[in-house]
């Protein structure tokens, strides 16, 4: 049992993280402003926790420029997307 | 033993929050990946308005001819054209009605018709299908007429199995039977017309029916 807990991330214990997280992995990427009509959250919640997974190593994200107006897109990186597959199975484990 | 059962409270307190995760993961995986606001509906339109148009080419093709005596499908310039633009206001009928009806079911959802999802779909569905648009006019203009209905069916199906992937998963099966029916209406060519009604008609209203009920 302590074995399954283990698995499970902290970085995922948020909501937001997880949504985020979720639509990364099946998504090559997503800018910010559909990440925001997804989550249905603010600018600064969803950006802080953006910063997060950032922190983490979860995610990175490139800057670019749509008609003269910033746009960042983020996508999951590989260390994320494994963190999160394990955090599922441990979800699921913690189920059986 | 105490410690033992609160252990097992916590946990099976836990397990619905849990449950709630991954129904939120999926929830979420499914609307930041595929295209939902796909109208049943417009299916149901999509396929009156086929069977209308088969009609109006039946009448179109077969003018002036004996039922009871061997039919031959007659093609003058004239019959082209007005082949060519009933299969134009149906299409054009068809998408205006799926626009509008997408656009009311994603208002009834909170959402907004035109996301990012909504492109990748079409995109993905229009590559193959104005590809196959384009080889059936040339075969048109070079007067291979009976090969029209097989391409138009077999390349809408590819279409759709390509586009599956970004909106609804019944649009895989769907595409599938298409291409089938294409594929019997390549060995069977001169029922072009029959196999045109039964894909872009029969089949748009029992999908649209079914996927109305669905998703209602």
């Amino acid at each position: 049992m302590k074995e399954i807990l283990k698995d499970l991330d902290k970085a995922f214990e948020n909501k937001i993280r997880l949504g985020i997280m979720s639509a990364l992995v099946v998504n090559e990427y997503l800018d910010f402003n559909t990440l925001k009509e997804l989550l249905e959250v603010t600018d600064g919640n969803l950006a802080s926790h953006l910063k997060s997974l950032e922190n983490s190593g979860y995610i990175n994200f490139r800057k670019e420029f749509l008609d003269r107006k910033p746009n960042t897109k983020y996508s999951a990186t590989h260390e994320g997307i494994l963190a999160f597959t394990k955090h599922i199975k441990a979800i699921e484990q913690l189920l059986k | 033993m105490c410690i033992f059962a609160l252990y097992f409270k916590v946990l099976s307190m836990n397990n619905e929050t849990y449950i709630e995760d991954l129904k939120m993961i999926r929830e979420i995986m499914n609307r930041s990946s595929r295209f939902i606001s796909l109208s049943g509906l417009s299916g149901v339109f999509a396929g009156s308005f086929a069977l209308i148009g088969a009609y109006l080419a039946y009448l179109t093709v077969y003018a002036n001819q004996d039922y009871l005596q061997y039919r031959k499908a007659v093609l003058t310039t004239e019959t082209i054209t007005t082949l060519l633009l009933i299969a134009v206001v149906t299409l054009l009928l068809s998408i205006a009605m799926g626009i509008f009806l997408s656009k009311r079911k994603a208002r009834k959802d909170k959402q907004k018709v035109w996301n990012l999802q909504a492109k990748r779909m079409l995109i993905n569905l229009f590559i193959p299908l104005i590809t196959g648009g384009f080889l059936s006019l040339i075969f048109l203009f070079k007067g291979y007429i009976g090969i029209v209905a097989p391409l138009t069916l077999i390349f809408y199906g590819l279409a759709l199995v390509n586009a599956s992937k970004y909106t609804l998963t019944e649009i895989r099966s769907l595409g599938i039977v298409e291409i089938i029916l294409g594929l019997l209406a390549a060995q069977f060519i001169g029922y072009g017309l029959i196999f045109w009604a039964l894909g872009f008609g029969v089949l748009h209203i029992i999908y649209g029916i079914a996927m109305h009920l669905k998703y209602r």
